[in-house]
């Protein structure tokens, strides 16, 4: 089961559509509600990151029966430094994403936690695919 | 704790969902930072904030989180209450600060997540 979505940067409003419809395709699904909630927060961090940091992304998400990937691809500044970005604290949002209550610099340690794995790579000046990988059963 | 009881404490409005304000509350956690609230493991939550946007919303639905009380006089939009029904959530407007707030609540024998 594949699906699609496209993510305005700088858009809050919409941010977290993708997570939102997600979440229903998963409980649809039955899939364990504590499965359900470690890939929607981890993957709403990760919209809010490309609507925080990124000009526009998209974001795909591929479902069977064992596992969920998700790849959060983005058009954007890309990531200099990612061992920086992956410490928790380490921020470079700006004032208007504070005051959404994000940008703290837990985006990506939250994905981390809440994914079984999860990859970054990324161009300076290009942007940033992160894919993230969550097993339905342990 | 009921929701019923929490909005009584503080003095509340319900604005949304007011047929599950008999609900039970087992914890509070206070933030207006959002990504401190998508780190909870806790069921049964009330989230006490003074942010009011479309994003404390999403963070509720992902982090399963009920009911959120909005302290300092901070007003919800429709669009808010649109995307909270679809929820199921209970949304709760409050005049007090977020200190007094939470020291009511608290002093009421509401327990903290740690």
């Amino acid at each position: 089961m594949d699906f699609n979505y496209e993510v305005e940067g700088g858009n809050f409003a919409k941010a977290g559509y993708a997570a939102s419809n997600v979440k229903k395709v998963l409980k649809q699904l039955n899939v364990d509600p504590k499965v359900i909630k470690r890939v929607v927060v981890a993957l709403y961090e990760g919209e809010v990151n490309v609507v925080a940091h990124a000009y526009k992304g998209n974001i795909r998400v591929d479902i069977d029966t064992e596992r969920i990937i998700i790849e959060i691809k983005d058009e954007g500044p890309g990531i200099p430094d990612i061992d920086l970005a992956m410490q928790v604290g380490y921020s470079t949002a700006s004032a208007m994403v504070r005051e959404m209550g994000f940008g703290a610099g837990m985006g990506l340690p939250n994905m981390k936690r809440n994914a079984d794995s999860l990859n970054i790579s990324s161009t300076v000046g290009k942007g940033t695919v992160v894919e993230l990988t969550t097993y339905l059963q342990k | 704790m009921k929701i019923k009881e929490i909005a009584e404490i503080i003095d509340a409005k319900i604005v949304c969902g007011e047929s599950d304000i008999d609900k039970e509350i087992c914890c509070g956690f206070a933030s207006d930072l959002m990504s401190d609230v998508l780190t909870l493991d806790s069921e049964q939550l009330v989230l006490i904030t003074g942010l009011a946007n479309m994003q404390v919303i999403r963070t509720a639905e992902m982090a399963d989180v009920n009911c959120i009380v909005f302290v300092r006089d901070k007003h919800v939009t429709e669009q808010m209450i649109e995307v909270a029904k679809e929820n199921d959530m209970v949304l709760v407007e409050c005049k007090y600060s977020m200190f007094n707030a939470i020291g009511k609540l608290f002093q009421a024998g509401l327990n903290p997540v740690y």
